[in-house]
């Protein structure tokens, strides 16, 4: 029986990078994952012939360059491409594009409001300096406040330094900034509706909560993270689709020696006296290791692939009860040509960005009463792009693969499982609320994959379909992801860690669970990090 | 003339609660009521020939004993907890006895263990907040010894506890009710009923995030010291604005009524002194602010004298009521079905369930009214009989959701939430509807016009995360100074909030007499 | 109601092609392209404005020579105006607006309630209920919400009105043949207005240059036809368009600040150490605390009583004659005294001067032994001295022309 050094369960991004940062800290590092393929929920897959999609996660917006970095991506393949703005339809056939360059994107707001188009600056501002206070956080292990740990004070103190970078009146801003929902906190700045609700959609894309939620201005936080430091092309599609990201990781971690078993789905992670020993694939096949790391989430780590008696009993409980209700689906479609927007000028840019339907914060909210009840959103939030416009890896010339990103969606349908019916019936709300704004839309469709969190789910193995393995509220974030006390990578069980979005920081195509993962695991093999750089200046 | 140390605006029970502490400390105190009566919103009113409503509060649920005693306000009836009976129309009730549900009927004995556990775990978690109630919110950038005591204290409870109350503390502090219910509890009724209490005057419904705190909130007041309580004093609720004045009174306040304040006289950033309605003078150096904060600095200040940043910040304050008092003057006793007589001078609150207090929700976030609303109601004239005609009674209800900016219009819309409102009566106690004699329901847009309290909210501003402590009601004026010198605010708008506690008055009153300049 | 929603819209939709032309062209733009020689522009506020025309050096001997034409409708300018309007601008700005008559301009500074300068600016009296404020940034938020309580109107104009600096020795000589009688009566910071084909031109003695000079104000419309009046009476008076490069370094001789560049205004600052009070960049004398109440007032004079003021604005004058922009300032060589923000050798005053912003107490407390570390690229390698640093007073340059009145011809 072979015995790996470490093991990580589910070949997702995060995995991937623990797998790529153990590999190179001279662990022998074999990586199982159930599907044919890795990449998790970071996948391009071609489904239909001659159409690659990004099939979950869409654009690269978090990615830390500091991993790209250390793991040598691009000399793997990973290359980021920055895309155009992007614009919301209104309903009254007119939109509001954003614009790159700074001018023309105040003169595009003053045409809805000159108050709004100068009140964006001091909204960037603010959210700025708060991104600039969180930004370093990410690459960093949550300090248990009860931990008492020399570690655990001496960051503590650190954030408390942090905090005190601020003014006083800076200070209370930021408490009230945490606690506020996105559509009171937009208020504070803006008139116009479109305006509001083009702005507010970073504050709920992924969670499940609605723009009126407290708790989603700093959601927003969490979208609007990527460039702070300054990394130009942070943000942007990968080049070839997101399976590009998930490519070059595991193409790194194979370069430096590691192994990679796909259709090797987990069954049970062993446990002897408190301390992990291996696990047992589906197949019966049994490996054995003395650290196993789940990219799993939480709630699939602990409740299927442990025996519940090898835990504590109030830990279990925990998890239980940790929120991951999915609440996004995806429509993704090939088109055998672009679709024409009649509302955008001729030439328009806009359509290389990402496109949007929904012109108020108060439709958004409506579609969160739906899902709340049990239902798909009848009026949906879609964040739709065209990657191909920028990208011609995925497609032949002249077709297009648009990507649907739909909120919300619920994990059960009224309280029952999702039937095809009404998987199909979701898709056309998708699909009608596109053709109401280009016409002859249907007819250019080739092919689609509708993804509700029952899919999700099923292939990519998020419970509940949740995107972000998690829920991104007070009671999840920091030290408390995914439970207080374990908010540290470390589980219960000896030798037992997590490195999935479960963990702090949370979701999004970001890396860093997986990298801080590494470092702790590093830290309790008192192996010294050195092919780990240090986390990027804010300055 | 006589002169005067201090002039309180307003004489509701923070004013005269800010006055009688300050008379006590040795000035002499004006208090200036605009209305013919004081009493604020405890303040009664004829509602109908013969019957009387004893103000918007229809129980006491955290007057601070410590306040009571030191400002010299004699209630009777401490002793005298009342209970609270869900109804969900099935007519199977449960009753919780004692404060706050010492003792539940209604429920298995598996639910009352349940709720025995999660109510020991709010009262421990809301005794840690309680801590910071009764004194003003920390300094931010000059904390104090006393922030620092404060906060060590609450560490130091905390950890004695263990670490995993620490982190259950943490974890829970900002959550929403509704998920801490479906840790604990099964029974929908139960979680429906503390659905309404998180949210009972407050913008949120259950699922919302922090929606939790509302209910910590009700879990930080206490009935002689029995956390949770409720009670109506001996004479009722009318009986409440006479302590409240007897003891200003008692102390040497001057009160004048039916006068209002029209300006807040202040040059150059120090407050000077009130003008009035008719335009006399009257110096001060120190002016205390009972009234809310937005009626304060945007009606009474002059703006000039404000900041824009802080003139910003104040109009930012949010501040719209979504709760509707129903006052109903009936020919008898109502039946409610499956109310056990016992706990008919209690409360009752018609809920279901979480969802239907979130189903309620949903309608006032587009500025609509709830159709099918939850409410929870007393009947004042069974511990008051003089409110209502012998053999009469008065029902009065707090219904939600009621929201101030009702979009028809609430001069369209008032008919039709009463008629949703009776009818819901009506199902739950079949008959009401024909011994009705009067009915009068007052909207957000009515209590504000009665009470003068902008949007008609009884907090004077949303009691949620954002506009507590340190910006309450806003960064630049928490702590009950403002950035007008001499100017103070001490009403619900201030820390900790509002309901009849008497904090917000008495701790401003103390920061004034502490001579704490800043 | 609905008509007047209609239209709203439909000037929301005519208004959609603004991206076609991304850089925005001003009034004046015509006459500028017809002359620049070097195709040198740079971004203004969203226009494309001139670094230089034709030759910066000649340029700036034009300022302080002959008569000088800047084009400053980049300049972000609102109408203010109604029964509240000083009131309002009182509270809003620092200095005491009720002591500005009508037809005088004064300069003038804003802040926020922390006392952190929004942004430095001209406040022009145009009526007794009329304003126009002039300035860098832009700030319509913060003067829309500073109107709460007042009865005033607040119009942004940048777009319609054109405005045009005429500075230099011969600029009165230039516009009294352009025939704009009486002119030699106008004193530093007087208004005048006259008609300008069948309009209006507002002409203020006022500038950026520190020399004697004008600014005009006129409808967009009329824009071009007063360059060519001024054009043509110009010519036997060396006139000479100039660009930003050239109106710079005369400021810099006149010790003016720019919001951005000297200083960090407070709604652009992230970092909150970056913000100034007007103590902090010497526009103490700005602040009057006899007025009403205005914003920041409370902070500005707390920071003065409790001598919590972080920094401090001073002139330098550097030994040897090479610029030391954006160098840094040491105390006795070693220790970190604060930055340059804008130095150049000076051509009129024969002086190395400089404006910087110093930390407290250098520049305050210790104002002797400053140095400044000057690396000077020369043919790709940086020439590094340490050069010794006087703090002088400001203006560099005074010219007795600015002031004089009536001025004269050359």
């Amino acid at each position: 029986m072979q015995k790996y050094d470490a093991l990580i369960v589910g070949g997702g991004h995060n995995g991937l990078v623990t797998a790529c940062y153990l590999q190179r800290a001279g662990l022998n590092v074999l990586v199982v994952e159930k599907n044919g393929w890795v990449g998790g929920a970071a996948t391009s897959r071609e489904l239909t012939p001659g159409f690659l999609y990004s099939n979950c996660s869409y654009v690269c917006s978090l990615f830390r360059p500091e991993i790209m970095r250390d793991l040598e991506l691009p000399k793997h393949g990973l290359q980021v491409i920055s895309y155009e703005g992007g614009a919301v339809f209104t309903r009254d056939g007119d939109y509001l594009a954003s614009y790159r360059d700074h001018d023309s994107h105040r003169r595009e707001f003053a045409r809805y409001s000159k108050r709004d188009a100068e009140a964006y600056e001091r909204y960037a501002r603010d959210v700025t300096r708060q991104c600039r206070f969180i930004q370093p956080l990410l690459m960093r292990t949550a300090p248990d406040p009860f931990g008492f740990r020399p570690r655990d004070i001496s960051e503590l103190l650190y954030l408390a330094k942090k905090f005190g970078e601020f003014s006083p009146h800076e200070m209370a801003e930021t408490l009230r900034f945490w606690t506020m929902s996105i559509s009171d906190f937009l208020d504070e700045y803006f008139e116009t509706d479109v305006i509001k609700a083009y702005l507010a959609l970073s504050g709920i894309i992924g969670t499940a909560l609605g723009p009126m939620s407290p708790g989603t201005a700093y959601v927003l936080l969490h979208h609007y993270m990527g460039e702070v430091d300054g990394s130009v092309g942070a943000w942007g599609y990968a080049r070839g689709g997101m399976g590009a990201v998930t490519q070059a990781l595991s193409r790194s971690f194979q370069a430096s020696g590691g192994t990679i078993r796909t259709d090797a789905e987990v069954s049970k992670i062993l446990t002897r006296g408190g301390r992990t020993t291996g696990v047992v694939l589906a197949n019966g096949d049994e490996v054995r290791a003395d650290l196993v790391v789940s990219n799993a989430d939480v709630k699939r780590t602990f409740l299927k692939l442990v025996e519940e008696t090898d835990l504590p009993g109030d830990f279990v409980h925990r998890v239980k009860h940790f929120k991951m209700r999915g609440s996004s689906g995806k429509v993704n479609i090939a088109l055998d040509s672009l679709p024409e927007f009649p509302a955008l000028p001729e030439g328009s840019n806009c359509i290389r960005g990402d496109m949007h339907f929904t012109d108020s914060i108060e439709r958004m909210e409506r579609g969160y009463d739906d899902w709340k009840a049990g239902r798909w959103s009848a009026d949906p939030f879609l964040d739709m792009m065209i990657p191909t416009l920028l990208d011609p890896t995925m497609t032949s010339p002249g077709k297009h693969f648009m990507s649907c990103f739909v909120q919300y969606c619920p994990p059960k349908v009224e309280g029952r499982d999702w039937t095809d019916a009404d998987r199909d019936a979701f898709a056309e709300t998708v699909i009608s609320q596109i053709a109401d704004y280009s016409p002859g839309f249907r007819d250019r469709i080739v092919h689609m994959e509708v993804r509700t969190p029952r899919e999700i789910e099923a292939e990519v193995g998020l419970t509940e379909g949740n995107i972000f393995q998690g829920e991104l509220t007070f009671d999840q974030l920091l030290f408390n992801r995914p439970v207080p006390g374990y908010a540290q990578y470390r589980s219960p069980i000896h030798g037992l860690y997590m490195c999935g979005s479960s963990t702090h920081p949370g979701g999004g195509v970001m890396g860093a669970p997986g990298r801080n993962a590494a470092a702790e695991i590093l830290r309790d093999l008192k192996r010294s990090p050195e092919q780990m750089s240090k986390a990027h200046d804010v300055i | 003339m006589t002169s005067f140390d201090a002039i309180v605006i307003g004489a509701g029970h923070n004013g005269l609660a800010a006055a009688t502490r300050l008379a006590k400390g040795g000035r002499r105190v004006l208090v200036l009521e605009a209305a013919n009566e004081p009493g604020g919103a405890t303040r009664g009113r004829e509602f109908a020939p013969g019957f009387r409503s004893a103000g918007l509060a229809h129980l006491v649920n955290r007057l601070d004993v410590e306040v009571a005693k030191d400002i010299g306000v004699d209630l009777k009836g401490y002793e005298n907890l009342l209970p609270t009976t869900v109804l969900d129309g099935s007519g199977r009730a449960i009753t919780l006895h004692g404060a706050y549900g010492e003792s539940i009927d209604g429920v298995s004995a598996e639910e009352q263990a349940a709720f025995a556990a999660m109510r020991k775990k709010l009262i421990f978690q809301a005794g840690i907040l309680k801590r910071f109630l009764r004194r003003p919110p920390p300094q931010i950038g000059a904390v104090s010894l006393g922030d620092l005591s404060t906060l060590a204290g609450a560490g130091l409870s905390l950890i004695r506890k263990g670490r995993s109350e620490g982190r259950d503390f943490l974890r829970m502090l900002l959550m929403n009710v509704a998920d801490v219910t479906d840790e604990y509890l099964t029974d929908d009724r139960l979680k429906g009923l503390l659905a309404f209490d998180s949210t009972l005057g407050i913008h949120l419904g259950p699922r919302s995030p922090t929606s939790l705190l509302g209910l910590y909130y009700r879990l930080t007041g206490d009935v002689a010291g029995r956390t949770g309580g409720q009670f109506v004093p001996v004479g009722g609720m009318a009986s409440i604005a006479p302590a409240f004045l007897r003891a200003a009174e008692k102390a040497g306040v001057t009160i004048r009524c039916a006068t209002p304040v029209g300006r807040i006289l202040a040059d150059r950033g120090r407050a000077s002194g009130v003008v009035l309605g008719d335009g006399t003078e009257i110096t001060a150096p120190v002016v205390v602010s009972a009234v809310h904060p937005q009626t304060t600095f945007l009606r009474l200040v002059d703006p000039a004298e404000s900041g824009t940043g802080f003139v910003r910040s104040v109009k930012n304050v949010r501040s719209h009521g979504n709760v509707a008092k129903l006052d109903l003057a009936l020919d008898r006793i109502p039946d409610f079905t499956g109310l056990p007589v016992e706990a008919r001078n209690g409360r009752i609150v018609l809920v279901r369930s979480k969802e239907q207090v979130e189903t309620a929700f949903n309608p006032a976030k587009y500025g609509e009214f709830s159709p099918d609303p939850v409410m929870e109601i007393t009947l004042p004239s069974l511990a008051d009989p003089s409110l209502a005609p012998s053999g009469a009674c008065t029902l009065s209800a707090l219904v939600q959701y009621a929201p101030y900016r009702l979009k028809a219009g609430w001069e369209h819309g008032k008919p039709a939430f009463l008629k949703i409102v009776l009818e819901t009566l009506e199902r739950h106690a079949p008959g009401i509807g024909k011994s009705i004699l009067a009915a009068n329901l007052m909207t957000p847009v009515d209590i504000e016009a009665e009470y003068n309290l902008p949007g008609g909210h009884w907090h004077h501003g949303e009691l949620q995360a954002d506009q507590l402590l340190v910006n309450r009601p806003t960064g630049a004026a928490s702590g009950y100074k403002t950035p007008i010198e001499g100017l103070y605010l001490a009403s619900a708008g201030a820390h900790p909030g509002g309901g009849i506690s008497g904090l917000p008055g008495w701790n401003a009153a103390r920061h004034i007499l502490s001579g704490a300049t800043a | 109601m609905n008509a007047m929603t209609k239209s709203a819209a439909d000037l929301r939709r005519a208004a959609r092609d603004h991206i076609r032309v991304p850089r925005l062209e001003t009034p004046f733009h015509d006459r500028l392209m017809a002359i620049s020689e070097v195709n040198d522009w740079y971004n203004w506020a969203g226009y494309k404005a001139p670094h230089s025309l034709t030759d910066g050096e000649l340029e700036y001997f034009a300022i302080r020579s002959t008569a000088a034409l800047f084009d400053i409708s980049p300049m972000v300018k609102y109408r203010i105006t109604g029964p509240d309007a000083e009131r309002y601008l009182n509270r809003l700005t620092l200095r005491d607006v009720r002591k500005l008559g009508v037809n005088r301009v004064h300069y003038t500074a804003w802040c926020d309630d922390h006392g952190h300068v929004l942004d430095d600016g001209t406040l022009f009296r145009l009526g007794v209920e009329e304003f126009r404020l002039c300035c860098q940034e832009r700030h319509l938020p913060w003067l829309l919400d500073s109107a709460f309580g007042f009865i005033v109107d607040i119009r942004e104009e940048t777009e319609e009105i054109a405005g045009l600096a005429l500075q230099g020795p011969t600029s009165y000589a230039v516009l009294r043949d352009a025939g704009f009688a009486g002119m030699e009566r106008l004193k530093p910071f007087d208004i005048a207005t006259f008609p300008h084909e069948g309009g209006e031109v507002t002409i203020s003695r006022t500038g950026f240059t520190g020399d004697l000079g004008y600014e005009l104000f006129v409808p967009r419309a009329r824009a071009l036809s007063l360059w060519d009046r001024l054009w043509t009476a110009g010519a036997l008076h060396a006139i000479r368009a100039i660009g930003y490069g050239a109106l710079n370094q005369t400021r810099i001789e006149a010790g003016f600040i720019v919001a951005n560049a000297d200083f960090m205004t407070a709604e652009a600052a992230l970092r909150a150490d970056r913000v100034r009070m007007p103590d902090e960049i010497g526009l103490d004398w700005l602040v009057d605390p006899d007025k009403p109440n205005f914003n920041g007032r409370r902070a500005i004079l707390d920071a003065r009583r409790n001598q919590t003021l972080k920094h401090i604005l001073v002139g330098l004058e550097i030994e040897g004659n090479i610029s030391a922009e954006h160098a840094i300032v040491y105390h006795r060589q070693k220790h970190e005294a604060g930055l340059v923000t804008a130095a150049i050798w000076s051509p009129t005053a024969k002086r190395n001067i400089a404006i910087a912003s110093l930390e407290r107490p250098y520049g305050s407390k210790f104002t002797n032994d400053l140095w400044v570390e000057i690396y000077a690229m020369r043919e790709l390698k940086y020439q590094k001295m340490m050069k010794r640093a006087k703090i002088v007073p400001r203006p560099f340059v005074k010219l007795a022309r600015r002031t004089a009145t009536p001025p004269g011809l050359k």
